[in-house]
């Protein structure tokens, strides 16, 4: 079998078998299944409140997963020793990186699939037609965890895992906010202050493409061109992260 | 087999970016068959040199290679077995699943590591543990399924940090058999130690590291010929008087309970004047006992050498 795929079904196992993972499905779960009780506290649409929270509990625990469990991508691998015995198997450091990837990945695939299943029954709980622009919005929001995951894995080269999931979770905040640097750039006097905000504003990650939640709550139709372009955008930071993750990586000593 | 050539590396420790030098220009040369022992105090550079071979850390300067192929060759790898030391593993995987995968990254068959698992885990006594996972074994038998991880791709070239380490005396035993029948069937085991004894009994060759350069190379005999660390233990009974007296004179140490006196001579020259000043004397001897100098002795004095070095 493919090394690669080896070591990504074997962080899928390590995945499935930590607690942590199902305290954090379970929390989502509960908050999706809960938006069905918090909008009938509501004079608007129900609809819209249940969509609405339902998204943003499956876009809230899908970053929880891929920062908490993502760090122990490689970081921990370092701090508990266990990346010794795989460097010294005929498998390269890329390919460590890329199976420790992939098999996060499918990690969050299943556990998005099943939050999308719960969004999708609750969604129902609220009004009786199946509204398939959901899975645009679900899919934008896994290519922003594909991104979190990269950034998690970045970080996870070259520190430890309490700093790498520090670093992540700003790095995501700062994502959502990158826009307020372009507006910042514009209008700062300074011409060195502008060329910091510009640097910032093209290098960070610009979070807010894959966030068309409001758009399908409030039954604005999102073009498939704005959902594809979203996706190459988003493939293309992926592939930027891990291309510097496997240069940091590769220059390392594990003392 | 191995070969490294003037291998360096210094570490960049702390804030202040200080250089800390954990191996020195190590020249070393181990042949297919020999089964080697590293042996050092803790911090000597043994794991370093080991972790430089396997390609885990880089180093500073200098060379080296495995089986021909320069450091960094991946594909050597597919003929080498390693076991770190203290190994960690991933806990939540049985004995079964965790060879299985490391036999998965020699691209091993299914078929292949189904028959490999079981003779391995029969190998080292955990085929009653095999479904339990590692978070549940004790250290001696994470060691063992440590070994057996080693050995998955039936290796030419076995290495070893420090595979004694927190087992017990009969665990320690069971390595040490264990790396004699490695030797049996041909392999090379390359191994780092600092149980004396483990390494005097098994090795053909050792290699005293310390502070980052190898002071000694060579079979435990050679070494110990080269200092000549040999005393001579000598039991005798009713001699008395005056022939007594000389007899304890002529001894390096003496104890005398009842009627039987302990004698320990520091060198075998006048042990025969011994021999013949009790037999004249009209006492027996009950044993004669050449003490071999171990590699213990050997061990302290170096490292006592290089303190003193270090000192002045």
């Amino acid at each position: 079998m493919n090394k690669i795929l080896v070591i990504a079904l074997n962080t899928y196992k390590e995945s499935i078998r930590d607690k942590l993972l199902y305290n954090l499905l379970i929390f989502a779960l509960l908050l999706i299944g809960g938006s069905v009780i918090l909008s009938t506290l509501t004079v608007g649409e129900r609809s819209k409140i249940i969509i609405d929270l339902s998204l943003a509990s499956l876009n809230l625990f899908g970053v929880l997963i891929a920062v908490f469990v993502g760090i122990g991508l490689v970081s921990k691998e370092i701090e508990k020793k266990t990346i010794y015995t795989i460097i010294a198997k005929p498998v390269h450091r890329w390919q460590f990186l890329a199976g420790k990837y992939l098999g996060l990945l499918i990690t969050l695939a299943v556990n998005v699939g099943l939050m999308t299943v719960c969004v999708y029954a609750v969604q129902l709980a609220g009004e009786w037609t199946l509204r398939l622009e959901l899975l645009q919005a679900v899919w934008l929001i896994y290519v922003e965890l594909m991104i979190v995951t990269a950034v998690a894995l970045l970080c996870s080269t070259f520190t430890t895992s309490t700093l790498a999931a520090i670093f992540t979770l700003s790095l995501y905040v700062i994502g959502h906010f990158s826009s307020s640097l372009k507006e910042f750039a514009k209008k700062v006097g300074s011409d060195s202050a502008t060329a910091v905000a510009n640097v910032l504003y093209y290098s960070l990650p610009n979070l807010d493409h894959f966030n068309i939640k409001g758009e399908v709550v409030h039954h604005i139709a999102v073009s498939a061109d704005r959902v594809f372009w979203s996706t190459v955008y988003g493939l293309a930071y992926i592939a930027a992260l891990l291309v510097l993750a496997v240069i940091i990586f590769q220059r390392r000593d594990f003392k | 087999m191995i070969v490294c050539e003037q291998l360096s590396k210094q570490f960049v420790v702390g804030l202040r970016q200080r250089k800390v030098t954990a191996l020195q220009g190590l020249d070393l040369k181990i042949d297919a068959g020999e089964i080697f022992g590293f042996l050092g105090p803790n911090g000597a550079g043994k794991t370093t040199t080991l972790k430089i071979l396997m390609g885990l850390i880089h180093p500073t300067s200098g060379r080296a290679s495995l089986l021909g192929r320069p450091l960094g060759d991946v594909g050597v790898k597919q003929q080498i077995g390693f076991l770190p030391e203290s190994p960690y593993f991933y806990d939540y995987l049985t004995a079964d699943e965790f060879l299985l995968f490391y036999g998965q990254l020699f691209g091993m068959s299914r078929v292949e590591l189904k028959r490999r698992i079981d003779e391995l885990l029969d190998l080292v006594g955990l085929e009653k543990s095999r479904s339990l996972r590692l978070r549940r074994f004790s250290k001696g038998m994470l060691q063992r399924v440590g070994l057996a991880q080693a050995l998955i791709n039936d290796p030419q070239l076995v290495m070893l940090d420090e595979p004694m380490s927190g087992l017990d005396p009969i665990g320690r035993k069971e390595v040490r058999d264990l790396i004699l029948h490695l030797k049996e069937q041909g392999k090379t085991v390359f191994f780092s130690s600092h149980i004396l004894s483990d390494v005097e009994t098994i090795c053909n060759r050792v290699g005293i590291l310390i502070n980052g350069r190898l002071r000694e190379i060579g079979s435990v005999e050679e070494l110990l010929g080269r200092y000549g660390v040999k005393t001579v233990e000598l039991i005798v009974e009713g001699v008395t008087g005056p022939h007594g007296e000389r007899l304890r004179a002529m001894a390096a140490k003496s104890i005398v309970t009842g009627p039987r006196t302990w004698l320990l001579f520091d060198s075998e020259s006048r042990v025969d004047e011994a021999v013949a000043l009790i037999v004249n004397g009209g006492g027996r001897l009950v044993s004669l006992t050449r003490q071999k100098g171990s590699l213990e002795d050997l061990f302290v004095k170096e490292v006592a050498l290089s303190e003193r070095a270090n000192q002045t």
